[in-house]
């Protein structure tokens, strides 16, 4: 055996990227995949919105109304504050883009990026190709970071068009009751830039050590779906909390959220190994 | 060097039994255990540069597990792996890596990409730039016409040689290749060789594992026979056949084979032994076999064939492990 200690190798950002790319290029080549992941952006983001705001602004759900309404009391005073719009309709409509629809942008990324991650090292594993890589010049950390990439971009990106496709249509539909176009309010910024990556880092190396550990993409996708589950209800939490929370509220939940994606990631850069990706059992 | 209680009779020592300086690949007492098996105990194996090593052995033999160890893919439990120098499972792996192109038993390319995107893949693994000899490499294996098309759609022959091609797109100076003809038809298998002696020619070193014994034999510069994860005989074909058989054999046919017998008590013949219709007979020389033609004609056997024999890898190998 090799007397030498292992020394860190320094990360080339080329070949990181290279892996990534390979990924997404595959993923892309994929329409079975990722349709119905571009479907679920689209109920969450655009179609469950768009049609209950407009039911509220144009229809007048008399009902509904009074259920938000009532249900606004319990916000905390500076985001019942904040609420714009001088009717109950208005008020509702507002309260309804602004807070109850933040949770989805957690939810719709991290339902994407589990279902690339959980796949992206037992693939390699299953079709063989992971043989490719593991006698490449590629280090083990190279290879966890593209595939961290790979896995996080769909997600994320996904998400930050259906974030725009959301503002268009909150704007639209509920912007000129409360006096014109609002959103996105500073808080759903600190959400969506601040939030919602290290969250998203967070379940991903979980979802990614599963998927170095275990032996089918089946399993993975299973294991990955309930380790995460726990996480995606934290993450709805957090980034409600951070909302609605008075002050710095998401700046710190934000904050938290990367020192625990950054210690998670450390750990999980471990969980690639080169005989893991050969599919070895030592 | 440990000591190595797995190798029957032969060190895994190349032809010559001298075990060369400077080997490209030098392993010493490799041991790797896993977690539902053995891979390999204690090997030992030199390859010489510029040459074609061939590892034969059956199934679980180890002969995967050696190629992975060479590239640092898996990394010694116990004894010494030294490639082009370096230790491949520590600190220098990267390098070595980085000089190494490997066909792995399974082609392992991704099927749902183009053939061009599996060797820009590769090409940006290696760092090779924009400028990578993907057409060359294409069109040396006979694929460039299908680049464009995705792997998913070809057939295994062209999978193999997509799979060459990437492994030698950056001009590695080793080359592993893991039963590399395995499905292939035999016009394939016979470019693909064809190939590999190309590149040795050019001074490339190829280690290769296979089952196929008649490919290893027209191929090796030295022949490594692998069992229970040991390698329990090295060296070149004609060396290791004349060390098992150092002299000749030669088959007499006869139209009454009684009369053959009376071949036992000739001068010259070392051993005799009569299989139903023909005769084989162990010279001391081959230059006897006039002689002993005449000597039968002369007792009245009237002979239909002698052929001298030339004895095969599969022979030694099955003698080999019979014992």
């Amino acid at each position: 055996m090799s007397d030498r200690p292992r020394k860190e190798p320094r990360i080339d950002r080329g070949r990181m990227w290279a892996v990534a790319r390979n990924d997404l290029r595959q993923l892309g080549h994929s329409p079975d995949f990722w349709a119905p992941m571009l479907v679920l952006a689209a109920l969450f983001f655009v179609v469950v919105p768009t049609i209950l705001l407009l039911t509220i602004t144009n229809i007048g759900s008399v009902g509904t109304v009074k259920n938000v309404s009532a249900a606004l009391e319990v916000l905390p005073q500076s985001a019942q504050q904040a609420i714009r719009g001088e009717s109950p309709t208005d008020r509702t409509s507002y309260a309804l883009a602004v807070y109850l629809f933040a949770p989805m942008a957690v939810i719709v990324p991290m339902t994407i990026s589990t279902a690339v991650g959980a796949n992206t090292i037992v693939g390699e594993k299953e079709k063989g190709t992971g043989e490719f890589l593991a006698h490449s010049p590629a280090s083990e950390r190279e290879i966890y970071l593209g595939k961290l990439i790979a896995s996080l971009v769909p997600g994320y990106l996904t998400t930050l068009i259906g974030f725009g496709c959301y503002s268009l249509a909150v704007n639209l539909i509920v912007g000129p009751h409360v006096g014109g176009w609002f959103f996105p309010t500073s808080a759903w910024w600190v959400l969506m830039l601040w939030v919602v990556p290290p969250f998203l880092a967070i379940t991903l190396s979980v979802v990614l050590r599963l998927s170095a550990r275990v032996k089918s993409a089946a399993a993975a996708q299973q294991a990955s779906g309930l380790v995460t589950l726990p996480l995606i209800m934290l993450s709805y939490a957090q980034s409600t909390g951070g909302l609605l929370g008075a002050g710095h509220a998401g700046l710190w939940v934000g904050a938290f959220a990367w020192v625990a994606a950054f210690l998670g990631l450390k750990r999980g850069a471990k969980a690639v190994t080169r005989p893991r990706l050969l599919g070895v059992d030592t | 060097m440990s000591t190595h209680t797995s190798v029957r009779e032969e060190s895994a020592a190349p032809a010559g039994g001298e075990p060369p300086a400077g080997g490209v690949v030098e392993l010493a007492g490799v041991r790797y255990r896993f977690g539902s098996g053995t891979g390999l105990v204690d090997l030992d194996l030199s390859v010489p540069a510029a040459s074609i090593t061939v590892l034969v052995g059956p199934n679980g033999a180890g002969k995967t597990t050696a190629l992975r160890v060479i590239t640092g893919a898996l990394r010694p439990q116990a004894g010494t792996a030294r490639v082009f120098g370096l230790d491949p499972g520590g600190a220098d792996g990267e390098d070595v890596r980085r000089r190494c192109g490997v066909v792995a038993a399974k082609p392992a390319l991704y099927d749902r990409l183009t053939g061009r995107d599996n060797l820009k893949f590769a090409a940006e693994i290696f760092g090779l730039g924009p400028n990578a000899p993907i057409e060359k490499a294409a069109a040396r294996f006979g694929i460039d016409r299908s680049l464009d098309l995705r792997v998913g759609g070809y057939s295994t022959g062209m999978k193999t040689r997509l799979a060459l091609a990437r492994a030698v797109l950056h001009e590695p100076d080793l080359l592993l290749l893991d039963e590399p003809t395995s499905g292939l038809d035999p016009e394939s298998s016979h470019a693909v060789l064809g190939l590999v002696r190309e590149m040795t020619a050019a001074g490339t070193t190829v280690v290769m594992s296979t089952h196929l014994l008649l490919e290893a034999e027209g191929l090796a510069d030295q022949v490594v026979m692998m069992e229970n994860g040991s390698a329990i005989l090295a060296g070149s074909t004609e060396t290791l056949m004349n060390r098992y058989w150092p002299r000749p054999l030669v088959r007499f046919a006869a139209e009454d084979p009684t009369g053959l017998d009376v071949l036992a008590t000739m001068e010259g013949v070392v051993a005799y032994g009569r299989e139903g219709a023909t005769a084989n007979v162990e010279l001391d020389d081959v230059a006897r076999v006039p002689g002993l033609v005449a000597s039968l004609a002369a007792a009245g056997v009237r002979l239909t064939a002698v052929t001298p024999h030339e004895r095969s890898l599969e022979e030694l190998y099955l003698r080999v492990r019979r014992r």
